[in-house]
């Protein structure tokens, strides 16, 4: 710590030593709760914009959802072998973003990462939104959506039970869970703050935030019980992560079509949502900041860290790509082999060198400081990386059905119509509907673990000192 | 109640090889052989099938987005370093009837997440119209891609009034989402089949036939039970050694049958027999 009040002195230590702080220890507490509740309040106009332009977007996708039940799957320009199109592509997208609200608020919690504290809850968030989004995609691409319900293993009379052979019975299984579990923990997690909420409101509002904060008194008794709750369930949270997205990969990996039978695929899923999750992270890293005023708590230094934490996915999510091409070109399986050159050289060509630019070669700017610190640099460059990750999925998907293993169905003219990037677009308002909701409902920066934060390295300091 | 009756059969639930643990009719095993040498390409078979099951004509402008909905369908192919007359190859095209293969382990059943499709005990591949969610899987999984779905309301458009009269009373008219592949006429196989065992016996060669083999001029398409020795179909995988759970048939080169893409080890019931044609001339 300084021990002058001298101005240059200070200077000189600001910037021989830039020990940057995650978060400024001398923060009152009086002051997060006032800082959190007011983001509550009045936020930034831009709020308004985002909101309102993820409304607009929503109802567009409302709209050709609608055109697409009135008329049928045709409607979407869906055909023989292209029968997914952009609905399992951008499915497979949204349950990768929610991969990272669970690294950051379950598996960086039992490891003691304490710099998460400030943007967990939102990446919590994110999590939820995105299963609730990838969710829709289910439905959406059903041919009967009214009848979805027979995917799951309902106790009937008529003994009608769905194939436990098949992977998207895993799919329904893994994601119902998933979202159950990450609500409840999304939710629980956030229980002492909504009793700072709930103390620090009127009217209707208080009575909403009184029911949600479940008779939360901060007493010894329940910090205890929460603690070791909060824990079990973070536990609990870690393995259906991965299970959840290894099953989507299975999707692929456990039918035969070329291109998709490929054992690699679950951790290669895994490191592909992780890494998107991350991107997206950043984003809604410097969006909060801006728009409720989080300078404070969401600091350079953690997103200097998300950053990093980026880079290391992305080499992981290069590095078994490149698996996958290996195993596709070195091994003996010819079929794979045309499928990967189809890939590369074929109408998606371009698509294809796009995303692998995109996820491998883009994300080596995060290696230079000065730019994980440029926060426009970083819009960006997240953004990209994200467009990178749905062209990923969008090449799972698209000129795997087009070449296939019989040649007489092999197609390089389609590609989606209206109805399908209207839908597309429609799910990326929803997501952003809900997450601006969201925050403007619910305190988007956790005040409990921010004080806990400041506490202990306000601890820390005084023992160095 | 049923959660009970679930725990006490568990092990009918589990998952089984897909040939071997299959309950079989030990009476019937319906399969086909198609005699390329012997067809023309002249769409009699795709169209006495379109009569038959009620298949929508989905006009021009979906058939040339691929939505078309013909069970078996005739692929034109050109033979490989043929001289070309203009557009097209000097001796002409050579053709290939495609239809769902009906394979005994059918990459499609396994995927479906609801049952929709399944097998049945003579060797069908059947797909329940009133169970099918409209996933799609099936057609994503299958490798010969027979599978059509239904990507429009057709019963109106297809049919309008009073051309729906014209609609076989046998066989459902499909709604849109569901997803509808050849049954190898299941009405006419039920059919006959009730009535040989009303008269005690089965079912004899030739007393049943699917739509495209009766209307096949040159009977480049014969059908029949597997599982009768003296049929003609049997006879026929018998002389051309072919075993119906094998994924590798070891034979003698020079007899002409196969199957196509049986490596995967699908087990399909259709043979196809090599079209010969001198490499001179």
């Amino acid at each position: 710590m300084i021990h002058t009040t001298d101005e240059s002195d200070i200077e000189i230590e600001r910037r021989f030593v830039p020990k940057a702080k995650d978060i400024n220890e001398d923060i009152a507490w009086a002051q997060i709760n006032k800082d959190v509740l007011r983001s509550m309040e009045r936020p930034r106009l831009m709020y308004w914009v985002i909101f309102l332009a993820s409304l607009a977007l929503f109802s567009v996708g409302v709209y050709c959802e609608v055109y697409q039940y009135r008329n049928g799957l045709g409607a979407a320009d869906l055909e023989n072998p292209q029968v997914w199109g952009l609905y399992i592509a951008t499915f497979i997208f949204w349950i990768g973003m929610s991969h990272s609200g669970t690294l950051l608020s379950a598996i960086l919690h039992i490891m003691h990462a304490d710099w998460r504290k400030p943007i967990y809850r939102f990446a919590e968030a994110m999590t939820t939104f995105s299963l609730m989004t990838a969710g829709l995609f289910v439905l959406v691409h059903l041919g009967r959506v009214w009848q979805f319900y027979y995917v799951v293993a309902y106790p009937n009379e008529r003994w009608t039970w769905p194939n436990f052979n098949s992977p998207l019975v895993w799919d329904a299984t893994a994601i119902g869970t998933y979202l159950t579990s990450s609500i409840v923990f999304l939710y629980f997690g956030m229980i002492p703050d909504l009793a700072i909420c709930r103390d620090n409101a009127k009217g209707f509002r208080k009575k909403f935030y009184w029911f949600l904060s479940a008779g939360w008194q901060g007493t010894d008794r329940q910090w205890a019980n929460f603690r070791v709750a909060y824990m079990t369930l973070a536990c609990f949270l870690i393995p259906l992560a991965v299970s959840v997205h290894s099953i989507v990969a299975s999707d692929f990996a456990v039918s035969q079509q070329p291109g998709w039978h490929i054992t690699s695929f679950p951790p290669y899923f895994v490191a592909g949502a992780l890494y998107s999750g991350c991107a997206a992270i950043i984003t809604l890293f410097i969006i909060l900041r801006y728009v409720f005023r989080f300078e404070a708590y969401m600091t350079m230094p953690i997103l200097d860290k998300t950053c990093r934490l980026t880079f290391a996915i992305a080499m992981v999510w290069t590095y078994l790509n490149l698996i996958e091409y290996a195993s596709a070109w070195y091994g003996n399986d010819e079929y794979a082999k045309q499928a990967l050159i189809f890939r590369a050289t074929g109408t998606y060509a371009p698509y294809w060198w796009a995303m692998n630019f995109l996820g491998s070669i883009v994300p080596f700017v995060l290696v230079f400081k000065s730019l994980r610190n440029h926060l426009p640099t970083m819009m960006v460059v997240s953004l990209l990386l994200n467009v990178g990750m749905w062209l990923e999925r969008f090449m799972i998907i698209t000129p795997t059905l087009a070449h296939g293993y019989y040649p007489w169905t092999w197609t390089g003219d389609w590609w989606p119509n209206w109805v399908q990037i209207g839908i597309v677009a429609g799910s990326f308002g929803w997501f952003s509907m809900l997450f601006m909701l969201f925050c403007k409902i619910f305190p988007a920066v956790s005040m409990y673990e921010v004080k806990e934060m400041v506490y202990h390295r306000f601890m820390a300091s005084k023992a160095r000192a | 109640m049923s959660l009970s009756n679930l725990i006490k059969n568990w092990s009918s639930l589990r998952v089984k090889r897909p040939y071997e643990d299959q309950y079989k009719d030990k009476d019937y095993k319906w399969a086909m052989v198609i005699d390329l040498d012997a067809c023309t390409g002249c769409n009699a078979c795709t169209t006495a099938c379109y009569a038959e099951n009620n298949l929508p004509v989905v006009g021009r402008e979906a058939f040339s987005k691929g939505q078309a909905m013909h069970w078996i369908r005739i692929e034109r192919y050109w033979g490989e370093g043929e001289e070309m007359k203009g557009r097209f190859p000097d001796r002409g095209a050579q053709f290939l009837p495609m239809l769902c293969q009906q394979c005994e382990s059918a990459p499609c059943e396994v995927v479906c997440p609801v049952g929709a499709t399944h097998h049945t005990p003579d060797g069908l591949n059947s797909q329940v119209y009133n169970r099918c969610i409209g996933s799609r899987y099936c057609s994503a999984n299958c490798p010969y891609k027979v599978r059509y779905f239904n990507w429009w309301q057709y019963p109106e458009r297809a049919w309008p009034n009073p051309l729906e009269l014209q609609l076989n009373p046998d066989v459902t008219v499909r709604s849109k989402g569901v997803m509808e592949k050849c049954t190898f006429c299941v009405q006419r196989l039920t059919e006959a089949k009730g009535r040989a065992r009303t008269e005690g016996r089965r079912v004899a060669d030739g007393e049943v036939v699917t739509a495209c083999a009766q209307a096949c001029p040159t009977s480049a398409i014969t059908f029949g039970n597997l599982a009768d020795d003296k049929s003609q179909v049997a006879r026929t995988w018998e002389r051309q050694q072919i075993k119906l759970a094998s994924d590798r048939q070891e034979k003698d080169e020079n007899l002409r049958g196969y199957r196509i893409l049986e490596d995967l080890r699908t087990y399909p019931s259709i043979v196809y027999m090599e079209r010969v044609r001198d490499s001179e001339a």
